[in-house]
């Protein structure tokens, strides 16, 4: 049944299982792709997911009911509001608990037999190596650019494959990068874009549903990898387009010329994945602009205004929550520049202030003199001067 | 004409179409066009000195271009050229 070398080799009686067990993988069992030796391989099996967010909930409860045998989790968050939308493995009553608690009493009631082992930090060079270690397979999970390359590179690096997923909207990736059999993600994309020219999903938004899509891909390419079973995703990349239904399939190749991966390789080494994600610049950038804080704001507007607020957001955000601020969007504001009067003092707000800094520097190379970026957009409003406003 | 299939975060640049018609005889061309059409697009796909961004892989078909003969390759009637950009999300916060 095999179809190439399994992650796992076979226990050799070194791992058995309970009559409780057998009972409850016997729908593995029974198959022939698995049967006994295979459920003892994937019992056998050590998976690190990275974030117990939206593809680390269907993920780890999936590998979890699968019978992985040792399950690790690397998140230093907490459980929030707008995660309940896709992060399954947390409850409303979890709200405000470190993820790790809730993923691992979730995983704990789904299959007690799993170990899990919690590594509440962020994912640095400095512990990365010593974390993927002790591990078969890494699956990514995670929301930001440094951490996917700082996976990689610590994946190539160690010889572990990495179960690749990522969401944006309705449009969702899946591979495995496996510098051992193929192309790792550098080859893919040797560069990752400049801050703020890609939005995340916090800024994007994703459909709740999407992860639990992306997330069950990882989990099969992970337990078909430890069994040695069907073709995995090595040099393929998979697309899923939610609104059209469609899965698509590229090529990927292994780039000879890949800086980790490669045949001259320059990284051999965990470097600093911010800097080359250029994120202090990024910081630097939005810190340039004048700034107004909400209390600041609060106050000029109530000792009779003297300030015109304006809102950067999209119309169906200013439905959701608004404080009665002059509506623009940021894409429509150079072709609307017209329609604000360059001597009035003006506030700009957003969500949370990514946009606002750009509009504030949209105006101000406009020849406008006194534009203000307000920090923490009207989320700081809600939290500081008015919770009756909802946060989203 | 090709067509180009816009990904999700850049579809904000052509006007929502996820599908764009080009003229071009090369992949290179068909992108140039592209970035021509809808100006707001350039920035996302070249640097400032006019190369793709490494960031953004086009592909002909199912194949890199860049495995092809970059952006020269070779594009008729009925070619699909994709946009596929690296994303980032996942665990999002």
């Amino acid at each position: 049944m095999q179809t190439r070398q399994p992650l796992v080799q076979s226990p050799n009686g070194e791992v058995e299982l309970s009559n409780e067990e057998i009972a409850r993988y016997s729908r593995h069992l029974i198959m022939p792709e698995v049967a006994l030796d295979g459920q003892k391989k994937l019992k056998r099996a050590r998976v690190l997911t990275i974030g117990a967010g939206g593809l680390g909930s269907p993920l780890a409860m999936y590998l979890a009911a699968a019978g992985i045998g040792t399950i690790g989790i690397v998140d230093f968050d907490v459980v929030d509001e707008s995660n309940l939308q896709r992060q399954i493995i947390h409850g409303t009553s979890d709200l405000g608990r470190p993820k790790l608690e809730s993923a691992r009493e979730r995983i704990e009631d789904i299959n007690p037999n799993v170990e899990v082992e919690t590594f509440g930090e962020p994912l640095s060079s400095e512990n990365a190596m010593e974390i993927f270690e002790d591990y078969d397979v890494i699956v990514d999970g995670t929301d930001n650019f440094p951490t996917r390359y700082l996976v990689n590179d610590a994946c190539v690096l160690a010889g572990k494959p990495n179960v690749y997923g990522s969401i944006f909207r309705f449009e969702g990736q899946a591979s495995v990068f496996y510098a051992e059999e193929g192309p790792c993600y550098r080859c893919l994309y040797p560069e990752p874009p400049p801050p703020g020219l890609v939005p995340s999903c916090a800024e994007g938004g994703v459909l709740g549903i999407l992860p639990g899509a992306i997330g069950t891909i990882q989990a099969t390419e992970t337990v078909k990898l430890i069994l040695g079973i069907g073709e995995p995703l090595i040099s393929r990349l998979l697309l899923y387009d939610a609104l059209s239904m469609r899965f698509r399939e590229m090529k990927l190749r292994k780039d000879p010329n890949c800086p980790v991966c490669g045949e001259n390789p320059s990284v051999t080494e965990l470097i600093d994945y911010q800097e080359f994600c250029g994120i202090p610049q990024a910081n630097a950038q939005v810190d340039e602009v004048p700034e107004i804080t909400v209390r600041e704001l609060s106050e000029k507007l109530s000792n009779g205004g003297g300030v015109s607020v304006l809102d950067v957001r999209e119309p169906h955000e200013y439905e959701v929550a608004n404080i009665g601020a002059r509506l623009i969007p940021l894409g429509e504001l150079p072709e609307r520049l017209v329609e604000l009067d360059q001597d009035e003092t003006i506030a700009i707000h957003c969500k949370t202030g990514g946009r606002s800094a750009r509009a504030v520097k949209l105006l101000q190379d406009a020849g406008f003199q006194n534009v203000f970026n307000v920090k923490g957009g009207i989320t700081a409003w809600s939290e500081e001067i008015d919770p009756s406003v909802p946060k989203y | 004409m090709p067509n180009v299939k816009i990904p999700t975060p850049l579809i904000q640049y052509t006007g929502g179409k996820r599908e764009v018609e080009v003229g071009g005889a090369t992949a290179g061309e068909a992108i140039g066009n592209l970035a021509q059409e809808y100006p707001d697009l350039r920035q996302h796909l070249y640097t400032g000195d006019g190369k793709l961004r490494s960031f953004v892989n086009v592909y002909k078909g199912d194949e890199d271009i860049r495995y092809l003969e970059g952006a020269d390759t070779e594009i008729s009637e009925g070619d699909e050229l994709s946009i596929i950009p690296s994303i980032a999300g996942g665990r999002c916060r």
